[in-house]
């Protein structure tokens, strides 16, 4: 428990690796054997729909959830046996679960109270008798005041958290995490009560932090907005499982899954039923494509990847519903003959070239980078241009 | 809004508000001033002539013997069942409350006494410690402390009342406590344990306690005030008895008004009884408000 | 985070102990109930009775007091009670909450007082004035104090003003009533509040001695406590085994009550903790 405190600006960072980590509640899996590494300084971001697992594998990490199976090692040490406050990490909870009767400052200070001083220092009215206490409690002090300045909190060290705004008590929690200089930081949805402007800012505020600090970030989040703009990996998890786990980018380019395609990217994926025909050839758009065999396929179409043409064969048809302006871009939702919906985003420039109107029949070409294809067991399909398109 | 639609809804207020205004004014101050102006006379019901007297029923009360020891005697009861209501209270609650499958059953037994008929449960207490018949006197005698009537002798009557009322309330206060227990958010003891909160001293200093602050002060001024109204065992048990050393304020108050009807002194005393319950009221209103609000 | 089994058992040992002192009584009582006079008197304690004597005893009880008539009295007092209370407190609990209306300050300053004002103080002047009309020892002087329900005014109207203020213009424009709206709207949602409600009401009331004692000389008009009362003084010194099953008889409606609906007993009873 007497872990290395001294106040230095070098990080502390730990690697994460999580081995089959299984947890079921009941007769209900909730994990089912997740593996992952998670690397020293990485900010790493678990997302996915709610239920599907990433809040009980944070949990599992911190120590407040016990595995059913698996185990988990900080910093190269297994923490399996260990109660949360031994493995050196720190959680900022989504309530961010300040105390309410102690200030700011004494909220920060808990952690380190709490590590530095014995029950006995900290017994209501005994602890006066400690000779010890005045002292580790002045340096205990200078740290918090230290770490308030850091977050932008010196003015408001003696209030209550009812006195503070959403942004400031998030600011106490990140610091009460801090001020402990934790091997990893756990947190689980940090910015869902905040409202819609703070929360922007306060992504780029939490990812300034990270470069800031260099420790290990691990985070828990269902948008998926905030999963791609602070991370350097992601972890989609749907069901208990981790589907794909990669940089932002790979998670957009290269969908591992048709359920990863349709969580990542605002506004999401254009998915598709189609047909392979004998030689496992599959038009659409414009594009031909060889899938590995005949059989039925979903394929995605990214919607800055659909464009507008003159009508040709070979092309996607659809009817233009609603146009969305949303200043530089345009997002235009159609229907398909066969009654699918399409959304397709362009510039500001191009739909003022297309002059297209509600009503009026579109007629799509897709560029072969924003389309994706997936088997019927919801995988990604290897995919190979087979000829080109006739005009 | 509009006009119209705003005397609508006084008018619609003014009309359901009239009921209950006439019941306050018939049952609440009505009787109050009635009381006030009865405390400075010397009636007594079925009097022909009423004097004004001043204060000197106030004065009367502050010299007299027995409504000194009732107040005495109320104050030492009320010492005897607050530490107990509150602490006993907060413990039971603390430990049904870690129980999963036997809670229903603690909570059963502990808040029974508070539904049942105190004056019929008083009979059996009665008989439970009746010198030669009860089960109390028995094991008491079994335990080597010879023949005690713990109604009859005037150093242990109080007491033995007030562990009667501790019995009725504690499972009144334990449900209040259990309240307040599952309404401390889970996040807090998480957080404190990764904050290094260990051992259940930890937890309780850190969380529970302070957290349980506003039902802690509303459970001592809610028991001081039930304590303070003591009557029921008195008149089943004791009857103010033996040597006048379970003669409470209630009960009193009850014989000068109600046995004796000297109005005009037992309004007096009343007054006094209204003085009490208001302060504490207040009391109670200041402390919560300032120490232990949080949100 | 599950903890040993020591400290597990050290805390069922601790509540058990105490469980046994809270309910000994009960258990006396039922085992002296069916107990034989002879036995009672007996010089050893034998918990479970040699004889069984129940129902000799319960007939004695119901067939020699007044107990029957006084529980009889104990649900008419009760319910006559909860009916006026009611209808007097919705509607100016509902105008306290969701209405403007001169006085509504006054009313609510006038309801928080009357919150630390228990029935002992107003007793006396009530009694005189009972007195005076001549209507001491009826039904009526049993009931009348507790028409008011400051309490139950201030509860309804904490309820109420969680009450969403767009269903009630959604109704004002649908055509609705102010009366319609307290009694079709309003009170079906607070169904909660009004049977925790009850439940302290019947409770507070089945039990009350205080004023009972002060305004019913006769044996007709006794409620529970009152018919207790009596019945231990004709049976003094006689047969305990009868009395405690009298005790049993009056205990029994909101003992069982209370088994059966738990959940509604704990909020009701413990309602006064909302404030």
């Amino acid at each position: 428990m007497k872990q290395q405190q001294t106040p230095t600006s070098e990080a502390r960072a730990a690697g994460l690796t999580l081995r089959g980590i299984v947890k079921h509640f009941g007769p209900t899996r909730v994990l089912d054997g997740v593996d992952l590494d998670i690397r020293p300084g990485e900010f790493l971001t678990l997302v996915g729909p709610s239920g599907c697992g990433k809040s009980t594998l944070l949990r599992i990490i911190a120590g407040l959830e016990a595995q059913s199976a698996g185990s988990v090692t900080i910093g190269g040490r297994s923490v399996d046996a260990l109660p949360p406050s031994e493995r050196d990490v720190a959680m900022v909870f989504q309530s961010y679960a300040l105390y309410p009767h102690m200030s700011v400052a004494a909220n920060i200070a808990s952690p380190l109270e709490l590590r530095r001083l014995s029950l006995f220092e900290r017994l209501p009215l005994l602890r006066w008798l400690s000779p010890r206490r005045p002292r580790v409690m002045r340096e205990i002090m200078t740290e918090v005041r230290a770490m308030a300045g850091q977050l932008q909190l010196e003015g408001l060290l003696d209030r209550r958290p009812a006195q503070l705004s959403g942004g400031q008590r998030q600011r106490v929690a990140l610091g009460r995490a801090m001020v402990r200089r934790p091997a990893a930081f756990l947190m689980d949805e940090p910015l869902s009560n905040l409202d819609a402007k703070l929360r922007v800012h306060m992504r780029t505020e939490l990812a300034e932090l990270h470069a800031r600090l260099g420790a290990t970030f691990v985070y828990v989040t269902h948008d998926q907005i905030e999963a791609m703009t602070m991370s350097d990996r992601v972890a989609l998890m749907d069901k208990g499982r981790i589907l794909q786990l990669g940089t932002p980018s790979e998670l957009y380019d290269t969908p591992a899954d048709v359920t990863v395609a349709r969580f990542i990217g605002s506004p999401p994926i254009n998915l598709l039923e189609v047909e392979a025909s004998a030689g496992g050839v599959i038009r659409m758009a414009g594009l031909a494509l060889r899938a590995p065999g005949p059989g039925r396929y979903t394929i995605g179409i990214r919607p800055e990847a659909l464009h507008l043409g003159r009508a040709a064969p070979g092309l996607l048809a659809a009817r233009l519903r609603r146009a969305e302006n949303l200043g530089a871009e345009w997002l235009l939702h159609a229907e398909t003959e066969e009654g699918a919906p399409l959304a397709i985003r362009m510039t500001a420039a191009e739909h003022a070239a297309a002059d297209a109107l509600i009503g009026q029949v579109l007629h799509l070409s897709a560029s072969r980078a924003g389309v994706h294809l997936f088997g019927p067991d919801g995988r990604r399909v290897a995919v190979e241009a087979a000829v080109e398109a006739p005009a | 809004m509009t006009a119209p639609r705003q005397r609508a809804e006084a008018r619609a207020g003014a009309a359901f508000a009239l009921p209950a205004f006439a019941l306050i004014l018939a049952l609440l101050l009505a009787p109050l001033a009635a009381l006030l102006a009865l405390s400075v006379t010397d009636y007594r019901l079925g009097a022909m002539a009423v004097r004004l007297v001043g204060l000197d029923n106030y004065a009367a009360l502050f010299a007299d013997e027995v409504f000194q020891r009732s107040l005495r005697n109320t104050f030492l009861y009320v010492a005897f069942v607050l530490p107990g209501a509150v602490f006993g209270g907060l413990g039971v609650a603390l430990l049904v409350h870690a129980r999963r499958r036997s809670r229903a059953f603690y909570e059963v037994a502990y808040f029974l006494p508070v539904t049942a008929t105190l004056v019929a449960m008083a009979t059996v207490w009665q008989f439970m410690l009746h010198p030669s018949l009860g089960p109390v006197s028995a094991l008491l005698r079994a335990l080597g402390f010879g023949d005690v009537d713990l109604l009859n002798d005037p150093s242990l009557a109080l007491g033995t009342l007030a562990l009667i009322g501790l019995w009725q309330v504690i499972g009144f206060n334990m449900v209040l406590f259990l309240a307040g227990l599952s309404a401390i958010p889970r996040d807090l003891y998480e957080a404190a344990a990764l904050d290094g909160a260990r051992s259940g001293p930890d937890r309780f200093l850190r969380v529970t306690w302070p957290m349980l602050g506003p039902t802690t002060m509303f459970v001592t001024i809610t028991s001081t005030i039930t304590a303070f109204k003591v009557f029921d065992t008195v008149v089943v048990l004791t009857r103010g008895g033996p040597l006048g050393s379970t003669e409470t304020l209630l009960y009193v108050l009850y014989l000068e008004g109600f046995q004796y009807f000297r109005t005009g002194y037992a309004a007096a005393m009343t007054v006094v009884l209204l003085a009490f319950l208001v302060l504490l009221s207040i009391l109670q209103a200041r402390v919560i408000d300032r120490k232990v609000h949080y949100a | 985070m599950r903890r040993g089994l020591v400290p597990r058992l050290l805390a069922h040992a601790v509540l058990l102990l105490g469980a046994v002192v809270m309910l000994a009584p009960f258990v006396w009582m039922l085992l002296t109930s069916i107990r034989p006079a002879e036995e009672v008197f007996g010089a050893v304690f034998n918990p479970i009775p040699g004889r069984f004597a129940a129902p000799e005893n319960y007939a004695r009880a119901w067939n020699e007091g007044n107990l029957p008539r006084a529980m009889l009295n104990g649900a008419i007092v009760c319910l006559g009670i909860l009916a006026v209370q009611l209808l007097a407190a919705i509607p100016a609990s509902f105008a306290l909450a969701k209405l403007r209306f001169r006085g509504r300050g006054m009313l609510f300053g006038l309801v928080l007082f009357g919150l630390c004002v228990p029935i002992q103080v107003p007793a006396l002047p009530l009694y005189l004035g009972l007195a005076h009309a001549g209507l001491l020892d009826t039904y009526f002087a049993l009931m009348a104090p507790f028409f008011l329900t400051v309490f139950g005014m201030f509860l309804f109207r904490q309820f109420f003003r969680a009450y969403p203020d767009e269903v009630l213009d959604a109704a004002r424009l649908d055509g609705m009533g102010e009366f319609e709206i307290v009694w079709r709207l309003a009170t079906p949602a607070a169904l909660p509040a009004i049977a925790a409600f009850s439940v302290f009401s019947v409770v507070a009331h089945w039990n009350d001695l205080y004023w009972p004692l002060i305004v019913v000389t006769s044996s007709e008009l006794a409620t529970p406590p009152l018919g207790i009362l009596a019945f231990r003084d004709t049976e003094s010194g006689g047969n305990y085994g009868a009395l405690m099953a009298g005790a049993a008889l009056v205990t029994a409606p909101l003992v069982l009550a209370f088994l059966v609906a738990r959940r509604a007993f704990l909020r009701g009873i413990t309602m006064t903790g909302l404030r």
